[in-house]
């Protein structure tokens, strides 16, 4: 099963990882299958009569019941970005249903019937604002010309509106009501199919609560923790603590007697490389609850072959990674030419930034629900960004065909990228097979710090050349880090070019001569993506530099950045990469890399925060500018000194254009918790590897900031537009990053060149 | 294995678990009470606070034998239809992200107005300072007591 990650799209024949097969193309084709019923004038029935109601279910994501129930099926994962509100609000806006009536059922996991489910990249709202409207629109149309043919009046003298058809006349009837004849009627064809205008939704555009809002207050809603079955047991699993150690022997004597203990079993581990979608080796212990598992763990006696990394020191390696970026790399970009321009240098500034590994660090560890029956078929309850493929990575370690895996998604608590990789969910199989009931595998927090599928540690190098005139004539950006990749094949020495897509190649600035350098380093854990992936350490490298280039130059970096774009263009970076530019998995032609649009955030932001008067009035306030996820965002961070010495955040202004807003308010959270975010990885948080092994046990070492750090206010100013509408999950986290450590500069009149800032 | 009798939520329930069973596992595993949540089993996130009497504790490292006759409130308890002060604000504000750590804060929150019924902004702060939250919530968190403390 080949993972689809549309933010690393490549179609660089050389890159032979199996993580960057582009996916586009792909997604086409199933959604094509998934909208069919609107493309083939196909009416696929969903459900035929149950009791006394029937259904119209014009497409997978909509029914409508005689009763006047109206079903919208949220297909991606929600793990807090709001898309399980989000996107079933675009279809009962154009329905014109009533929304506080609206059911939401959550799909299974089934790209087939539903398209894309991988719920990663920011994309969803990109790729399913249009679907979702047509899905709407289509089942409006029907009713329309439902309720025009039971009136005997023109369609054009109906309206749908809070459930009911309206016609002109007064008359009233509620979609219920018209099930049984709009059953019968012919999909429209879809060039027919008109969307409404932009100023008449009712939902989209504005503020619109959660779905699971009440029930979440109150402890009822279903996370992957909370499914019960009769005769469920939990399993603690202890996991090789080196990649690539394999169990010698062990003795489960001692586990076994404790009570409440059935079983212990040995779960193979995929080694080295240890893959993206394979359990790591370890030994399970099956109970009746959790607390008895967790005993029985702590008694195995575990003889480990340690394997080749058991030696490894992270800080050894991010040494050495530094080390190498003095030297040439492997060039990725590159215009004009850096050497002669760093010959005729009026100064070179040369500087050089490290960043840690971090964890994902869910709220909720990973946990998953599995029932293998006898009869070859398994069910599974997991929290997963990515059903299908847990779907197929189930199948594939029983040995089944995946239609046969059942793959019910609950709520996620948080996900951050971690729970796209389905080994966890893999184990939950196993171990079911194994026991022969069903088993919930539940991580511990030490697990999930020990064995997560890590951001790369980072080490970079940029040397920015002053020309005789003070201008910004040369860019030479080195930057290394164990690939994605290279947790599925370990001869992945080299980021690829979609990581590099993400803050690095895609310099936007006006530079003449740009030099662009990787050089190799080896993964000896299990490299991952989380929230905004590599744009983490190149934004907190490229911004900070920018900011330390300005301040030499003399220049307001706001000023300095909006002279660098100068005229407005689509930036393609022809004729100057190595390889190819990703663009988040999106065509340049449709999602232009458009200069105005990142100046646009720029000079809202300036604006909005008073960044000249707050500037002259002595305030520490630092600034940055991202565009990640085809979203273009400009941030700036106010910090002051505590009582005790401590960093305190007072303010944070975010500019933000993602095209079309589609739930207003949950823009706005996705930035009031994305500063929250990246401000742990500035501040909190980090990873380190000796002999092998994670350090940091539980939230004692590996620190989040908490409600005294946190930013106190954060504002975001949205930019007005019709653009498409783009993501706004990850674009939050890069530019607050450098724009927090430039304004630690203006505090403490020392430069951050290493995350986490320790003071 | 002993016997234990919990007053939860107001009702009797007895329970037969091995007597250093955290009360999170008791409440989550043996009684089906799936509002209070496990985050790190070492009291430093909150996701498990449940009341002890008027007491906010972290249940992943209370033992169940040291309960004895003090009520426990789970956010399941914590009020009829929705209607406690703390969960209106939290609705109000549309508060919850992912949602994982929010039963825990709405206890912890809870117990705060309990003792303190008009803290300021200093005081949620450090008294929410036990509770994690990973999406980031904060900020609404303490709009939400705010407005909740309006009630008191």
């Amino acid at each position: 099963m080949i993972p689809k990650l549309p933010f690393l799209k490549s179609k660089d024949p050389e890159d032979k990882s199996k993580v960057f097969i582009p996916s586009r193309r792909d997604f086409l084709k199933i959604s094509s299958l998934a909208t069919g019923g609107f493309l083939l004038g196909v009416n696929f029935q969903c459900s035929g009569p149950k009791g006394n109601t029937i259904t119209f279910a014009p497409n997978v994501y909509l029914s409508i019941d005689s009763d006047n129930l109206v079903t919208i099926i949220a297909h991606r994962s929600e793990m807090g970005t709001g898309i399980r509100t989000s996107l079933p609000m675009i279809v009962a806006d154009e329905l014109g249903a009533d929304w506080t009536k609206v059911k939401i059922v959550q799909a299974e996991g089934d790209e087939e019937k539903y398209g894309d489910q991988n719920t990663d990249g920011s994309y969803s709202v990109r790729m399913f604002y249009e679907p979702m409207r047509r899905a709407g629109a289509t089942a409006r149309h029907m009713l329309l010309a439902a309720a025009a043919q039971k009136w005997g009046v023109d369609v054009s003298e109906c309206r749908a509106e809070d459930g009911q058809v309206i016609h002109s006349g007064g008359k009233k009837i509620k979609f219920g009501d018209l099930v049984e004849i709009v059953r019968e009627l012919e999909m429209p064809n879809a060039d027919n199919i008109t969307l409404k205008d932009f100023s008449s939704y009712k939902l989209i555009g504005k503020d619109v609560a959660i779905y699971d809002n009440l029930d979440i207050a109150i402890g009822k809603a279903t996370f992957g923790a909370d499914i019960d079955l009769p005769n469920m047991q939990v399993a603690i699993v202890k996991r090789s603590p080196v990649i690539g150690a394999k169990v010698i022997s062990y003795n489960d004597a001692k586990a076994l007697a404790i009570p409440g203990v059935n079983r212990v079993v040995k779960i193979e581990g995929s080694g080295i490389p240890p893959g993206l979608d394979k359990p790591l080796e370890g030994v399970a212990v099956i109970a009746d609850n959790t607390w008895a598992a967790m005993k029985g763990r702590d008694a195995l006696e575990i003889e480990w072959d340690l394997g080749p990394n058991q030696n490894y020191s992270s800080e050894k390696q991010l040494q050495e990674m530094l080390q190498s970026t003095s030297g040439n790399g492997k060039v990725r970009r590159e215009r004009g030419n850096f050497n002669s321009a760093r010959q005729q240098a009026g100064q070179v500034i040369e500087k050089t930034y490290l960043a840690p590994f971090y964890a994902h660090a869910t709220m909720e560890p990973p946990t998953a629900m599995a029932d293998y029956k006898g009869d070859g078929t398994c069910e599974i309850w997991a929290p997963t960004q990515h059903p299908q493929w847990a779907r197929q990575a189930v199948a594939e370690a029983l040995g089944i065909d995946y239609q046969n895996v059942k793959m019910n998604v609950t709520l996620l608590g948080g996900g951050f990228g971690r729970k796209s990789k389905p080994d966890f969910v893999v184990e939950a199989a196993l171990l079911s097979k194994a026991a022969k009931s069903p088993v919930r595998v539940q991580w511990t927090r030490e697990d999930d710090l020990h064995h997560d599928f890590y951001h790369a540690q980072s080490a970079q190098r940029i040397r920015a050349v002053l020309d005789k005139n003070g201008n910004l004539s040369g860019w030479n950006h080195h930057t290394v880090f164990p690939a994605i990749g290279a947790t599925g094949n370990s001869d992945e020495l080299h980021p690829s070019d979609g990581e590099l897509g993400l803050g690095c190649i895609d310099f936007p600035y006006e530079v003449p001569h740009i030099r662009i350098e990787t050089h190799e380093s080896k993964a000896h854990t299990r490299i991952g993506w989380l929230r905004s992936v590599s744009n983490i350490h190149h934004s907190f490298a490229v911004n900070c530099m920018l900011d330390e280039v300005a301040e030499i130059k003399g220049v307001d970096p706001v000023d300095f950045l909006l002279g660098m774009l100068a005229e407005d263009k689509n930036l393609t970076f022809e004729g100057e990469l190595k390889g190819d530019f990703g663009n988040y998995g999106e065509p340049l032609d449709k999602f232009p890399w458009n200069t105005r649009r990142l100046r646009g955030v720029i000079e809202k932001v300036a604006k909005e925060a008073n960044w000249k008067q707050a500037i002259a009035s002595g305030k520490s306030v630092g600034f940055a500018v991202q565009k990640s996820f085809l979203t273009y965002v400009a941030c700036i961070v106010e910090v002051e000194k505590g009582n005790n010495g401590q960093i305190l955040i007072p303010e944070v202004h975010y500019a933000v254009d993602c095209g079309i807003g589609v739930n207003t308010d949950r823009i706005r959270s996705q930035f009031e918790g994305g500063a929250q975010f990246a401000a742990s990885l500035v501040l909190t948080s980090a990873i380190t590897f000796e002999n092998g092994k994670v350090q940091q046990n539980n939230f004692d070492g590996y620190e989040l900031i908490r409600m005294p750090q946190a930013p106190k206010k954060t504002h975001i100013h949205l930019v007005e537009s019709m653009e498409k509408p783009t993501g706004v999950g990850e674009p939050p986290v890069p530019p607050f990053i450098p724009a927090m450590c430039n304004a630690i500069y203006k505090l403490t009149g020392k430069r951050i060149y290493r995350l986490p800032y320790n003071g | 294995m002993e016997k234990f009798t919990l007053i939860i939520n107001g009702k009797k329930q007895q329970v037969e678990v091995e007597p250093d069973m955290p009360l999170l596992w008791v409440l989550r595993d043996i009684l089906s009470l799936k509002g209070t949540k496990y985050g790190c089993g070492q009291a430093l996130c909150g996701a498990c606070t449940v009341l002890l009497d008027d007491e906010a504790i972290r249940s992943c490292t209370f033992p169940v034998s040291e309960v004895g006759s003090q009520k426990i409130t789970t956010v399941e308890g914590l009020s009829k239809d929705a209607n406690h002060p703390i969960q209106k604000a939290w609705v109000e504000h549309v508060v919850p992200q992912c949602g994982y750590c929010q039963t825990g804060q709405i206890m912890n929150a809870a117990a705060l107005l309990k003792r303190n019924p008009k803290p300021s902004e200093a005081e949620i702060e450090s008294a929410m300072a036990g509770n994690l939250c990973r999406c980031g919530t904060y900020n609404r968190i303490k709009e939400a007591i705010l407005t909740a403390s309006k009630s008191y």
